[in-house]
């Protein structure tokens, strides 16, 4: 990075640090923090989608998209995040290739489970295994979100689920006095009002969806605690121009900080939209 | 909802058709990246070490096009049947128990023993704590041994707990162990060694002959000009054949 830092064994502790904190390895750390930033910011609003949409069917009148609505939200609420993560995603990754197998090798003979070994045909791969690796590194940050999408908005679909039962039986019926269809009820009288009750049950997701972001290291995206723990290990003077201790301790000291930062930020907007979203409301908080 | 899981689906599905063109034929190799001297991350967070040479050699005598691909120690195998990645080239010794899963390329480096490395030539290594790596063979021996095993996710783990008294001695590759003995005076190596695996190979898929006979051959071709004794010793990882 720095004009002196071609031998830093010889360099003062300031000017050694200045080169050390600019390896190649240290600025993908420094990456890996917006790919952390990315993922929530794309996570959270897919993750909000995949709940109204939830919510929407779970409250249907239509009994097959009601199951459909309350099994989602009862399976995924119900099964461990780290089995999810482990099995759903290879699961998912399987069933784009096998569907993709089918539209694009029709002539393909031979079987695709073979032992342990999972075939498709070379063009079904996805990625093409001749794709370069950022597009194998974008494959893994969408099949991330999704992931992450389908969990959260699980939790989100029953919190939103709630706040639309929440809203006071006599602003419906003055709905329906005034002429209103059910559809019109839902988009103008429901809608507006249900963040209100929603914002707690989904600033609580929001703050576990921050501190659930390590569990991208196990889908193969290379994360901040991946690198805290990479940076941080034993560096050897063979292996390193920068030997170094056991230093894992400062490193995941700092995503400490990060971490309670980000939250402490997170919790000052939460409130100031919570006060918004009270104001006029028929709540206490709203007066 | 059915919209966006539509066109994600689409997506997914029409991702890459862009990219069909090219045909180059690309080997992606799987490492874990953290087991210097035979894998790691150098300073600029490439891969690095004895197998990052020895497949880069490997690929161009086979004439293939090799693309380095990092994944943690414990899911190194599930995601190579899955097809993520086509070779394992992370240190792995060739045993019974992987073959019936994976197939081996013939053996790059010849068997060789594991020792111990501890903070004092007198750890108790028969009634203590020993830690190892999760899944490798210095853990299935110790466990069979009838040891107190503690079991780590990645080599450095290993030598962490020993660090901090949590074991008394951790056993894994000799060649792994010694630099840390070298460059840290509150760590030993114990003269006790274990013999284990036979020897170390690529892993590949069962239904990947293909792959599998070409590696083979430029192994063999490796061998038999002496390039491979060389880089063995270049980066002291075993002994030479």
């Amino acid at each position: 990075m720095f004009s002196f830092c071609t031998d830093p064994s010889t360099l003062e502790t300031a000017q050694w640090f200045a080169c050390y904190l600019t390896t190649g390895k240290h600025q993908l750390f420094y990456w890996s923090f917006l790919t952390v930033l990315a993922l929530l910011a794309i996570t959270a609003p897919t993750a909000l989608a995949f709940g109204f949409g939830g919510a929407i069917a779970a409250r249907s009148n239509i009994p097959p998209v009601a199951w459909f609505g309350k099994g989602y939200i009862a399976i995924v609420r119900g099964v461990p995040d780290i089995a999810f993560f482990l099995f759903f995603v290879i699961a998912l990754d399987q069933g784009f290739e096998w569907l993709r197998h089918q539209m694009l090798c029709p002539d393909w003979s031979e079987p695709i489970r073979q032992g342990n070994d999972f075939l498709v045909c070379p063009s079904a791969k996805l990625p093409l295994s001749n794709a370069p690796q950022w597009i194998h590194e974008v494959y893994g940050f969408f099949l991330a979100v999704l992931t992450f999408a389908i969990v959260f908005g699980a939790f989100a679909a029953n919190v939103l689920f709630g706040a639309m039962r929440a809203i006071p039986r006599g602003q419906l019926e003055a709905a329906e006095s005034y002429g209103m269809t059910p559809r019109q009820t839902f988009w103008r009288i429901i809608v507006p009002q249900m963040w209100v009750y929603a914002l707690p049950g989904l600033s609580n997701l929001w703050m576990v969806l921050i501190k659930a972001t390590p569990l991208l290291f196990l889908l193969g995206v290379e994360d901040i605690v991946y690198w805290a723990r990479e940076l941080g290990g034993t560096a050897l003077e063979r292996f390193s121009d920068y030997p170094h201790p056991d230093w894992r301790l400062w490193y995941f000291l700092a995503l400490l900080i990060f971490y309670l930062a980000f939250t402490r930020v997170s919790e000052a907007v939460l409130r100031r939209i919570n006060a918004r979203l009270t104001r006029g409301q028929a709540t206490i908080g709203g007066t | 909802m059915k919209l966006l899981i539509q066109s994600t689906a689409i997506l997914a599905l029409t991702a890459g058709a862009a990219l069909a063109g090219s045909h180059a034929e690309v080997v992606r190799m799987g490492t874990e990246g953290a087991y210097a001297p035979w894998n790691f991350l150098d300073d600029n967070g490439e891969v690095a070490g004895f197998e990052r040479e020895l497949g880069d050699e490997l690929c161009a005598r086979a004439e293939l096009t090799c693309e380095w691909v990092t994944n943690e120690w414990d899911s190194i195998i599930p995601n190579l049947v899955s097809g993520n990645y086509d070779t394992i080239i992370a240190g792995m010794s060739i045993t019974d128990e992987r073959d019936e899963v994976i197939d081996f390329t013939q053996a790059y480096t010849p068997p060789d023993p594991s020792a111990y490395l501890a903070t004092s030539m007198d750890a108790d290594i028969t009634g203590g704590v020993v830690a190892a790596q999760t899944g490798t063979i210095q853990a299935g021996y110790l466990a069979e041994q009838g040891v107190t095993v503690l079991e780590f996710a990645t080599p450095e783990d290993t030598i962490a707990a020993v660090r901090n008294g949590e074991a008394d001695a951790v056993l894994a590759d000799q060649s792994f162990l010694a630099p840390f003995a070298a460059e840290n005076a509150d760590l030993v190596m114990l003269e006790e060694l274990v013999s284990l695996g036979g020897g170390v190979g690529m892993g590949v898929r069962e239904s990947d002959g293909e792959l599998k006979a070409k590696m083979d051959a430029a192994i063999q071709s490796m061998k038999d000009d002496g390039t491979l004794n060389e880089l063995i010793t270049k980066w002291e990882v075993s002994s030479t054949w």
